[in-house]
């Protein structure tokens, strides 16, 4: 293949979580690695969580993109090991996700949960879970504002 | 094809697709919103371990088979999941009970089998034990809240527990394959699995105030495909399209 692996990363930067359409698949630690063999160029992507449902939308998008940029020659891959952690979310990604209205993993202390909204830390969980699988349901006893929590894992 | 190591993983995915099933039956008649969404959060990670162990059986069956023939077109004798989980869901207390009896198995179960010598089987256990300790935490937290509630709750609580506990030891009684996964050791030794869940399903009970019954007895054949009456209903819904409209597709 005449493309680099550099230059497919960056038309996957295109392609945004569905729940969370401001965050790519790469900030989220969706999108593990890209190799660019002889005659093919092989994705290879992991699941947040087994039963997330938006993973056959990103593989449908990730198809749509790489074909929209006249690359064909590809193949999509999950793999499960190494387990998906919010480890693999870039410092990128999580500041997004605070802009965005979700607070970010906190993996230090998940008793203390910065507020999207006005930042304090005066905030209590509500429900382990939320509209989607990766989000717990917090509110803010300063602002008074409920808020998703992105879960670590 | 290794029989033993396909029926030994089909245990284990048809727990969690029977339990997944039992979940979603609550899906809009949640006792409040913020439930309702749990319970079907949770049916929906048992259902993706489900299928990444009915992925793996399928290609180890090597028949050309898919993990939706494994889950829509078997029929109950062929089902290996514990009788535990297919018990009806009750009212909430009896769901929350039979909930937190199988989490406390399966947190242990997934951590030990991080261990086997199965890669495969190993890189599932790792990702299933993270979601399988928020369910535990949840589950763990209402059986708390109703033993130690209102009277009312307490009394419903304690006769779900009366009622289902007699179900749970099966998850821990090895079966035909679990002795020979654990000998080949691509399945952990569910002795040990018996005591950390022992423990911790007592701590629990007891600041909840809830009696553990007595009685020793346990029921149990499901891992060898005889099932409880409930199963059958189960497999009726959850199967009928496939059934009525073979090779269908959404």
């Amino acid at each position: 293949m005449v493309i680099s692996r550099e230059e497919i990363m960056k038309i996957l930067e295109e392609v945004k979580d569905p729940e969370i359409p401001v965050i790519s698949i790469y900030d989220l630690g969706i999108l593990r690695d890209v190799r660019v063999n002889e005659d093919d160029v092989e994705v290879i992507i992991t699941p947040t969580y087994t039963g997330c449902p938006a993973m056959l939308e990103i593989q449908k998008d990730i198809n749509n993109q790489l074909k929209k940029e006249g690359i064909n020659n590809f193949r999509v891959t999950t793999v499960l090991s190494p387990a998906w952690s919010t480890d693999f979310m870039t410092e990128e990604g999580k500041a997004k996700l605070m802009e965005y209205g979700i607070s970010p993993p906190n993996p230090s202390d998940e008793n203390d949960i910065e507020c999207p909204h006005c930042h304090s830390h005066n905030t209590k969980m509500l429900s382990q879970f939320g509209s989607t699988a990766c989000k717990a349901l917090y509110k803010c006893n300063d602002c008074q504002e409920p808020f998703y929590y992105f879960k670590c894992h | 094809m290794d029989t033993n190591k396909f029926n030994y993983i089909l245990q284990q995915a048809d727990n969690c697709l029977i339990l997944g099933q039992r979940l979603g039956e609550w899906c809009g008649h949640g006792p409040i919103l913020e439930q309702d969404i749990a319970m079907t959060n949770i049916s929906l990670d048992l259902i993706g371990q489900a299928r990444l162990f009915y992925q793996y059986a399928a290609e180890l069956q090597d028949e050309g088979k898919t993990e939706d023939d494994l889950a829509y077109l078997r029929d109950a004798w062929d089902f290996r999941n514990v009788k535990l989980v297919e018990q009806p869901n009750g009212d909430f207390a009896q769901t929350i009970i039979r909930q937190f009896l199988y989490d406390t198995f399966s947190c242990y179960y997934y951590e030990a089998l991080k261990e086997s010598n199965d890669e495969r089987l190993a890189s599932i256990a790792a990702k299933s034990h993270k979601e399988t300790l928020y369910h535990v935490k949840w589950s763990g937290d209402w059986v708390l809240r109703l033993g130690d509630g209102t009277s009312e709750s307490h009394e419903r609580a304690q006769s779900a527990l009366d009622l289902l506990r007699p179900y749970a030891d099966e998850l821990v009684i090895p079966s035909e394959a679990d002795q020979k996964a654990a000998e080949e050791g691509y399945g952990p030794d569910l002795g040990k699995i018996a005591e950390l869940r022992s423990e911790k399903l007592n701590a629990v009970l007891s600041e909840s105030t809830l009696n553990v019954p007595e009685s020793g007895f346990t029921h149990s054949g499901g891992k060898d495909g005889r099932h409880t009456e409930h199963l059958g209903y189960i497999l009726a819904d959850l199967q009928f399209l496939q059934r009525a409209y073979p090779g269908n597709k959404w």
